[in-house]
């Protein structure tokens, strides 16, 4: 066990490093400058700007100082944009936004998916689970952008139950449909997955052995059939987190959240180099490190596999 | 492994000894009436070396045409595979049948100041009254609404379509040259796939298309076409290695081995269109799953440029005006997540005609 997650953080770690090279390179290599813009500068000017950020240097200079700088210091610079704010200190500050989004998205999605797609196995084949599988395949087919305005225009501009945006702290209503939104695909595909996993697993022979020793339908169902149809579920988790990016930066955009992913974009569009290098490797590390916690709750949770 | 359509060794040294008469059509009524009609195996149906006129008189199933007929009674998919094609219909004549009949293209902005607002709710002229001119009425500059989203549609179609053979020919081509040579050089390739899944590669797509924004609309959608495709390759690439793993060590690849026939010829020719089953249900699959990552990414304004449109880009202009022309966003929206529920319907029905062991249940 402990070799296998030395092994995985070896090759963990290189790929970060990659990932960083890459949107460095590609920032490089695309025309023009982040100070290029629809006025020429003086020489001047240019001149000073070009060596505040040792422009002129060889290429291998600038990216050796800036690898340098993000290994040894963890330090990815000031933004350009947002002036006299370090790359740390704006990820630190819209990290919980996207934090408390995501996460309350992926649990609202955990409950209510793998109750529909167990209720859809238990009783396959019923009106229930044809309503369920049709409500998933709606939700995979929605696109989030079309779901969050509509349940702005209803919740918020209709009934005036709900803000319709903005960020407003923790725990708060303004929460309520931006996690809805976000969470209605992970929903769909977990309520699929559920059911995958636990009409073949309620078809196995423990589960036969266990109705045959007498033990009540619910026991059969929470203590034998959930553990192994729940599998599937677990192993989309790694999957599931980096939809869950993409999903936030458009759920940020729609309901004006200053998250992360309202960051990155903001970025990309201003060309905020630091900003956006910092933004994709703190991704890119939490991403990868909870693909590798997922990997060892797997082998805790079936026993069958082995590393 | 049998239902597999494999191809027989001796069609590989000639296509001659394909029409060599098999064992059960001496007693078939069709061959029995007339002596100079070969029967083909169900198997040799599909095999490209046989000419159309001859697979005219096969009566056997083949495994197309049974799946075919498994599909057919599948009433959803019916439902997306007819729904698919309507919309498809309709996006690719529909912009020009509104020029020919009403005389507006998609992107006609009307000149008369007849009001100050230009956005008409569908079913409403100029004049507040009912009309059928904008069925789904016009958007902020006054342009037709059910024409722009048809438009939108072409392009959005378009980039699914042209994103997912790019994804395609790199995952094939890519899966089956692990699988077949496998050892050390598959281990590496799909261990650098391994690599590539764990990567948020929807941010760097994003840093690409912002970084290399293109001056020109078709640049940008070139550019739109690789990223999508070059991204979405790694589980087709898995999918084909693992069917051309469990295809390489049977006798018909034995028999071309033997024969002589090189390494690129035996992936391409007999491994790869073996494969074309599961590839065809993942394609179908891809496809949605390319529109949507191309509507996020229009949707975010890194996609799609002005003056062309796709669904995604309509969204976001709808997006500004939701609280005032919500059926600025609702067209647009609704119509794509009609395409793709069909498209994931046929694409889930296409799987369990085409690949009956794993359907569950």
């Amino acid at each position: 066990m402990l070799r296998f997650i030395i092994r995985r953080l070896l090759v963990t770690i290189p790929t970060i490093l990659v990932v960083i090279s890459i949107t460095w390179v590609l920032i490089k290599l695309a025309p023009g400058n982040f100070y290029s813009g629809e006025k020429k500068l003086p020489p001047a000017i240019e001149k000073n700007i070009r060596d505040k950020y040792g422009l002129d240097k060889p290429w291998y200079q600038q990216y050796g100082r800036t690898m340098w700088n993000i290994l040894r210091h963890a330090d990815f610079g000031t933004s350009l944009k947002y002036e006299g704010q370090s790359v740390n200190t704006i990820i630190a500050r819209s990290l919980p936004v996207s934090a408390s989004v995501g996460i309350l998205a992926y649990i609202l999605a955990l409950i209510v998916g793998i109750a529909a797609g167990s209720i859809a196995a238990l009783k396959q084949n019923s009106r229930w689970d044809y309503s369920s599988m049709a409500l998933a395949m709606l939700g995979i087919s929605v696109p989030n952008f079309v779901l969050g305005p509509i349940l702005v225009l209803v919740f918020s501009l209709t009934l005036y139950w709900l803000p319709p945006s903005r960020w407003g702290g923790f725990p708060s209503r303004n929460l309520i449909l931006p996690v809805l939104t976000l969470s209605a695909v992970y929903m769909a595909y977990i309520a699929r997955l559920t059911r995958a996993g636990m009409l073949e697993v309620l078809r196995s022979d423990y589960i036969r052995t266990a109705r045959a020793k007498g033990l009540s339908e619910r026991d059969v169902v929470v203590r034998h059939a959930l553990r192994g149809g729940l599998m599937p579920v677990i192993s989309y988790t790694g999957p599931a987190l980096a939809f869950l990016l993409t999903g936030t930066v458009v759920v940020e955009r729609i309901f004006a959240l200053p998250g992360l992913g309202n960051y990155f974009i903001q970025a990309s569009l201003n060309r905020d180099e630091p900003l956006i290098i910092g933004i994709v490797a703190f991704i890119a590390i939490t991403l990868l490190l909870m693909n590798l916690l997922v990997d060892i709750a797997y082998a805790f949770l079936d026993p069958r596999v082995r590393y | 492994m049998d239902e597999k359509p494999s191809k027989l060794p001796a069609e590989i040294e000639s296509t001659e000894s394909v029409r060599t008469p098999h064992g059960p059509s001496s007693q078939s009524p069709l061959t029995a009436r007339d002596p100079n009609t070969i029967h083909i195996p169900p198997e040799m149906a599909i095999a490209e070396d046989v000419r159309p006129e001859e697979v005219g008189y096969v009566r056997g199933t083949s495994l197309w045409r049974d799946a075919w007929r498994r599909l057919l009674k599948n009433k959803l998919a019916v439902f997306g595979l007819i729904v698919v094609a309507l919309i498809t219909i309709a996006s690719i004549i529909g912009p020009t049948l509104i020029k020919r009949g009403l005389g507006f293209t998609p992107d006609y902005i009307p000149t008369d100041d007849i009001r100050l607002v230009k956005s008409f709710p569908p079913f409403t002229g100029p004049d507040g009254k009912f009309s059928w001119l904008h069925p789904m009425g016009t958007d902020n500059a006054g342009r037709d609404q059910f024409a722009r989203v048809l438009q939108g549609g072409q392009i959005s179609l378009f980039v699914g379509v042209i994103s997912t053979l790019v994804s395609l020919l790199i995952g094939v081509s890519y899966g089956a040259i692990a699988g077949y040579l496998g050892g050390r050089v598959d281990n590496l390739m799909m261990r650098l796939v391994d690599v590539l899944y764990s990567l948020p590669y929807i941010i760097v797509v994003i840093v690409l298309l912002s970084m290399f924004r293109s001056q020109t609309p078709r640049g940008q959608l070139t550019l739109l076409f690789i990223a999508l495709g070059s991204v979405s390759w790694l589980t087709m690439a898995r999918i084909v290695r693992g069917q051309v793993l469990s295809l390489k060590n049977q006798e018909f690849v034995l028999a071309a081995r033997a024969t002589g026939v090189s390494v690129p010829r035996i992936i391409f020719r007999h491994l790869v269109p073996n494969t074309l089953g599961p590839v065809i249900v993942y394609a179908t699959l891809t496809i949605p799953q390319i529109m949507l990552t191309e509507a996020f990414l229009s949707f975010l304004g890194f996609g799609v440029q002005a003056p062309l449109a796709s669904w995604g880009s309509l969204a976001a202009d709808g997006i500004q005006n939701i609280a005032i022309f919500p059926w600025q966003l609702i067209f647009p929206g609704v119509t794509m997540a009609l395409t793709l529920f069909s498209l994931n319907f046929l694409g889930d029905g296409l799987r369990d005609a085409l690949d009956p062991q794993m359907r569950t249940v």
